[in-house]
């Protein structure tokens, strides 16, 4: 068991506790930077993905995880992200503004749809974003002149001062650049007076309200940023799949972005990584069962999303906190080793908790 | 000198007056407190205060601003702080992180120089995790430092309750039953602590208090509610002997 | 925005054709309004969101086909129900009610129970993926095409001076009267529906005056179950049966915020309404529409009187 010494103010300021979570971030990091070395194409595309999910997962995270916000509809912002994206191109405006404007319009649409979102809690708003999500895709469908409607439209291929970054080595390095960043942004982001008071205003909107934080502006600045980074995530999925078509992003997909988060963990951002592993290993672990399964389950409609959905229930009843409040257990269990308490995490159950009042 | 004005503030909910023409006004430096049977509708004073409710009539002034039609957050601001009759903290977080939330009040970053942690952003945090230690010697809550809320024993949390409220610097500091759920033990200190408060951080306290013996110790003047309206003012000992008040509880 | 949408000039102009889209109306807003019933009684009683009602909707339409196609084997033995129209449908009706309001209580017991003093959130997700789950029990069941349900109410119609008015319509609208004069007697008039709605007040000032807070609960699944399946049911010979025919569920949520989550009435005034907003947008408006006219109103709502219809919730009080 580790005993940390603090000596000053800075230590519970800066990202890392102490050396040996250095080495072992650093450690990783060296990995993730070499990984084009000993991986061939196939797995390095697998990889990109993963990262590219792990973007839009941090802009969930700090909506659903830290605000406390839940959305239905965040496939609609990695639609518009990646649509806008490849729309810019097409006109003719650089890789290099075209990311950062896309980006910047997915935030002002998310700060659009946050201003209703205000009066709202819990359910209406999930089903709001559903509502939201459902009539961006119609907009997306019926605009032909800019989506190209059922037909969809080809994404130009991404280049950076006339260099290409299509090929898989610099698309696997483009993603992992944009991830780490993000993933900088939104550590800094919930070290610091903004990211606090998203965190208030999800454990309880009247004391944050007594701590002078402005819901209204909260909330919408929670649901712009979440939205910001779905948009970014969107514009490097429109080069992933390279073809944008409407049926690219449904229902399904934001599921399985909330899904990302669940089983992630959430309230911590490891978890939008655990949760991106997961949700890329799961198609491949299904379709490896498909091959060893009798044939007749294989070709069962709707197998997979039901197994996403199965995996979700029993994550939600046996281990609410995710892969990464499972990997926190483990380790306190090896810290205090014979001393472990079940208790430890055990939730106080709120039978009275309600927001009702008649 | 008067820290906070009311006149005349009225609410009703439903058809019921929950206040009705309630004036009252807290001095510079003292300690005012409210007290009542149940229902008398102190707390709803406190939440007109904290203008978490509208006020149907009468108005509200602090240290000379109109704040009748002030947003809630904006209360926080100018200077008033609050607890919660049954604690309303961050559970899921440190006890640091909720005094460091508190401090959102005094931030002068905005969300740019958050996002790339600029070094405003880091000397901001500095000077914020500083301050939060001042308040948590002062009342005694070293060994919680870094417990999450859920774990904490109800009489610790209602002491980072008020921490927390401190740490926002207010000038004026409202208690919503602050010694519910207290042992007398617990009670006793709690006396010593709001003394501290007024006295040594020269902070203006004003408490709803069930509790007559700590109300009789700490305060200055005392406010006696019943059904919504007030029934006298006071010092302590005018108030305890006052045939309305004796009424208001005991009955004819 | 340029302007893509080219609206189309067809009308309904006589009073004919209006009365036919608003028989439509009325018969579809009845199932969304059946639906939502199902949402808001699960969530008037235990705070729970159930998002996968439209999925039982769609169980229940299934298991009616086969207990249907089991009755029509079973009674072709019997003599005096041999030939006799409609024998199997009424015998599958209620057979479904009952397995379905059985497979509530199943479901309750299992599924939710754990999750009773859990965020609102992690129930709405665990519904979600439960959801999933049932489309694809359904899908290895009965596989993925689309099945018309034996119904006594399929095909024909009434002429009534030009207006044409399909049996399943009148099956339909009458189908939500009963059930809905028949929850409302419960509610009113038994016990245990006086308890229930007890419970959903308070449930721990329930439990203390001794109503049985956990039977109660199952009881609320059984009967919203139960609403799911005969909403099924009465929809199946309009829409075809298939796995995803409960999305339409997620239109009937809104109708239930549209009404005012948790009132009753609410919820079959918010699927009229957005039922027979549906037909009329179809004829008016650009193509597609239609399909998303639900959630333009409920965003509509929603800005405009976030509490619904019929208001039932109030702030949080501290």
């Amino acid at each position: 068991m580790r005993f940390v010494l603090k000596t000053n103010y800075a230590q519970d300021v800066n990202l890392f506790l102490h050396n040996g979570q250095r080495f072992w971030y650093g450690l990783l990091a060296l990995a993730v930077l070499l990984a084009p070395l000993g991986l061939d194409r196939f797995y390095l595309g697998e990889f990109a993905y993963l990262y590219i999910w792990a973007i839009a997962g941090v802009g969930l995270m700090l909506l659903v995880g830290y605000t406390g916000l839940v959305s239905l509809g965040h496939a609609a912002f990695l639609a518009i992200g990646a649509y806008a994206h490849a729309w810019l191109l097409t006109q003719g405006v650089p890789f290099v503004l075209s990311v950062p404007l896309a980006t910047a319009f997915c935030a002002v649409i998310g700060y659009l749809v946050g201003l209703p979102a205000l009066r709202m809690t819990g359910i209406y708003l999930a089903i709001a974003t559903l509502a939201f999500e459902r009539i961006a895709a119609w907009v997306i469908e019926h605009w032909e002149s800019v989506t190209g409607g059922h037909f969809g439209m080809r994404v130009p291929d991404p280049t950076v001062f006339g260099m290409s970054l299509d090929g898989p080595v610099p698309f696997y390095y483009l993603c992992l650049g944009i991830l780490s960043l993000s993933l900088f942004a939104a550590l800094n982001l919930l070290r610091s007076p903004t990211g606090r008071a998203f965190i208030a205003v999800r454990d309880s909107e009247v004391s944050a309200e007594s701590m002078g934080i402005n819901l209204a502006r909260t909330k919408c600045t929670a649901f712009a940023l979440s939205a910001a980074f779905s948009g970014l995530a969107g514009t490097l999925f429109s080069h992933r799949i390279g073809y944008l078509a409407p049926d690219a992003f449904t229902v399904q997909t934001s599921i399985q972005l909330l899904l990302m988060v669940v089983v992630g963990g959430l309230g911590s951002l490891q978890g939008v990584v655990y949760g991106a592993i997961f949700l890329g290993l799961l198609p491949q672990a299904i379709a490896i069962g498909r091959d060893v399964l009798p044939q007749w389950i294989g070709e069962i409609p709707g197998l997979e999303p039901g197994i996403f959905g199965a995996i979700l229930v029993l994550f939600l009843i046996f281990e609410p906190l995710g892969i990464h409040g499972r990997w926190v257990k483990v380790r306190l269990w090896f810290d205090q080793f014979p001393l472990y308490r079940r208790a430890t995490y055990k939730r106080q159950r709120s039978y009275l908790r309600t927001e009702r009042v008649r | 000198m008067s820290l906070f004005e009311a006149h005349d503030l009225s609410v009703s909910f439903g058809g019921i007056k929950a206040v009705r023409d309630v004036s009252f006004t807290i001095r510079s430096g003292e300690v005012f407190s409210i007290i009542g049977p149940n229902g008398a509708g102190k707390t709803t004073i406190f939440n007109l205060v904290s203008r978490f409710y509208e006020t149907d009539s009468g108005s509200m002034a602090f240290d000379g601003v109109d704040i009748t039609g002030v947003p809630p957050h904006r209360i926080a601001e100018m200077g008033i702080a609050r607890t919660f009759q049954n604690t309303e903290l961050f559970e899921h977080e440190t006890v640091l992180t909720n005094l460091l939330i508190a401090h959102h009040v005094h931030r002068r970053t905005n969300l740019v120089t958050d996002l790339l942690f600029l070094p405003g952003a880091r000397r901001q945090e500095l000077d914020f995790r500083r301050r939060v230690e001042d308040v948590i010697d002062l009342l005694d809550l070293q060994s919680y430092r870094e417990q999450p809320i859920g774990g904490l024993a109800y009489g610790v949390r209602k002491m980072v309750e008020i921490a927390r409220a401190l740490c926002l610097e207010p000038k004026l500091l409202l208690l919503d039953e602050p010694s519910s759920g207290l042992n007398p033990e617990e009670t006793e200190d709690l006396s010593f602590w709001i003394e501290d408060i007024v006295e040594d951080l020269g902070i203006t306290v004003a408490m709803v208090e069930h509790d007559m013996n700590l109300v009789a110790t700490v305060s200055d003047r005392v406010m006696a509610m019943a059904d919504g309206a007030e029934l006298a003012t006071g010092n302590p000992t005018e108030i305890q002997n006052h045939p309305d008040v004796l009424r208001a509880y005991l009955g004819d | 925005m340029p302007p893509v949408f080219c609206l189309r000039s067809r009308r309904a102009n006589t009073t004919l054709e209006i009365l036919q889209l608003l028989i439509i109306g009325v018969s579809q807003g009845c199932v969304y309004g059946l639906i939502a019933l199902g949402f808001v009684l699960i969530y008037k009683a235990t705070e729970m969101v159930n998002f996968a009602q439209g999925d039982m909707m769609m169980l229940g339409a299934f298991i009616a086909f086969s207990l249907i196609e089991a009755f029509d084997w079973l009674f072709a033995f019997v003599p005096v129900l041999a030939g006799l129209p409609g024998a199997s449908f009424a015998f599958a009706f209620l057979g479904t009610l009952l397995v379905m309001a059985a497979f509530g209580v199943v479901l309750e017991r299992g599924v939710l129970r754990p999750m009773i003093g859990e965020p609102p959130f992690a129930v709405l997700m665990l519904t979600i993926g439960l959801g999933f789950v049932l489309r694809a029990v359904a899908g290895a069941i009965w596989g993925n095409q689309p099945r018309a349900l034996d119904s006594p109410f399929a095909g024909g119609t009434f002429d009534i001076g030009g207006l044409i008015i399909g049996y399943e319509n009148v099956a339909i609208v009458v189908g939500t009267a009963l059930l809905c004069g028949a929850l409302y007697l419960f509610f009113r008039f038994t016990r245990i529906g006086v308890a229930m709605q007890a419970a959903s007040q308070n449930q721990l000032a329930a439990f203390y005056v001794g109503i049985p807070v956990k039977r109660v609960f199952a009881l609320v699944w059984a009967i919203s179950a139960a609403i799911a399946a005969a909403a099924g049911i009465l929809v199946a010979p309009v829409n075809l049966i298939d796995p995803l025919m409960g999305f339409i569920g997620i239109k009937a949520f809104a109708a239930a915020i549209v009404g005012g989550f948790g009132s009753l009435p609410g919820a079959i005034v918010g699927g009229l309404l957005i039922g027979i907003a549906e037909p009329f947008v179809a004829l008016h408006l650009p193509p597609g529409l239609s399909e998303v006219s639900a959630f333009v109103i409920l965003l509509a709502m929603l800005v405009v009187r976030p509490q619904g219809i019929f208001p039932s919730l109030q702030q949080k009080k501290v």
